[in-house]
């Protein structure tokens, strides 16, 4: 429960946002995505650890040097959420279409 | 055919865009965003206001099975029949904001009408909030759901 919850908090943030934009077209290391941003090289970090914390990010070891790359398991979950909130809207909307139908067929 | 609803929230913006096709004629369409009544029934909400004109404003009310009260309020700014509305939305005593929406009423053919409602959000945070709540919810309702069945296995 507490991992999907994150989930959230973790896209909330423009960078880690920006972070996983940047990761989706290519692996990369820690270095290369920290020069994508004028934000301090700890700061960078950091969101890449909270990112795979909640599994968002995940790290390939090649040598010496770590890769990070997108889960797209973990992102069809990001997806899903927005699906929840359509869903909402797809009965709200359709509740209208009938409660509609009703009101003309009345009259 | 399947009407289907599209929710358009491009990431890092604060705005999202909702789409739908009704098999309906636009007149009905904007007829059930009119009167209070209709609004009352698709929307399953009790309406105190709603004043549908330039400088009007609305206040609903809803209660949830366990009879707690949510409130939402809105100033309306432009009343077009048959074309548009503009308005503001607030769900009261939440993280949300107010937010500012423009509904746009189109007619497709003589029985079908499709709505766009243009919501921009204070903050991109805000509007990811928003779009997290329900799934966030179904969770939580998922977790009550399995906690009541494991306290029936005690």
């Amino acid at each position: 429960m507490n991992l999907r919850r994150d989930v959230f908090q973790a896209i909330a943030d423009p960078t880690r946002r920006a972070i996983l934009l940047l990761v989706a077209s290519q692996s990369m290391t820690a270095g290369a995505i920290a020069s994508n941003f004028d934000t301090a090289r700890p700061t960078v970090s950091k969101h890449l650890a909270i990112l795979t914390e909640c599994e968002l990010l995940e790290q390939e070891y090649n040598g010496r040097e770590v890769y990070y790359h997108v889960n797209p398991k973990k992102m069809k979950e990001l997806s899903d959420f927005i699906e929840s909130f359509r869903k909402i809207w797809d009965d709200r909307f359709n509740k209208l279409e009938s409660v509609m139908k009703k009101y003309k067929s009345k009259k | 055919m399947e009407r289907k609803t599209k929710i358009d929230a491009k990431d890092g913006k604060q705005e999202l865009v909702i789409t739908r096709e009704f098999d309906l004629p636009l007149e009905l369409l904007f007829k059930a965003y009119e009167e209070a009544e209709l609004v009352e029934q698709w929307m399953g909400t009790k309406v105190l206001k709603l004043e549908n004109k330039r400088h009007g404003s609305y206040q609903f009310e809803t209660t949830d099975p366990k009879g707690n009260k949510y409130g939402f309020n809105g100033a309306i700014h432009a009343f077009v029949p048959n074309r548009k509305i503009i308005r503001t939305f607030e769900f009261e005593n939440t993280p949300f904001g107010v937010q500012l929406e423009v509904l746009e009423f189109e007619q497709l053919t003589d029985d079908s009408s499709k709505l766009t409602i243009h919501t921009v959000f204070e903050s991109v945070a805000q509007r990811d909030q928003m779009l997290q709540m329900p799934f966030a919810q179904g969770i939580n309702m998922a977790h009550n759901r399995l906690q009541e069945i494991i306290s029936k296995l005690k």
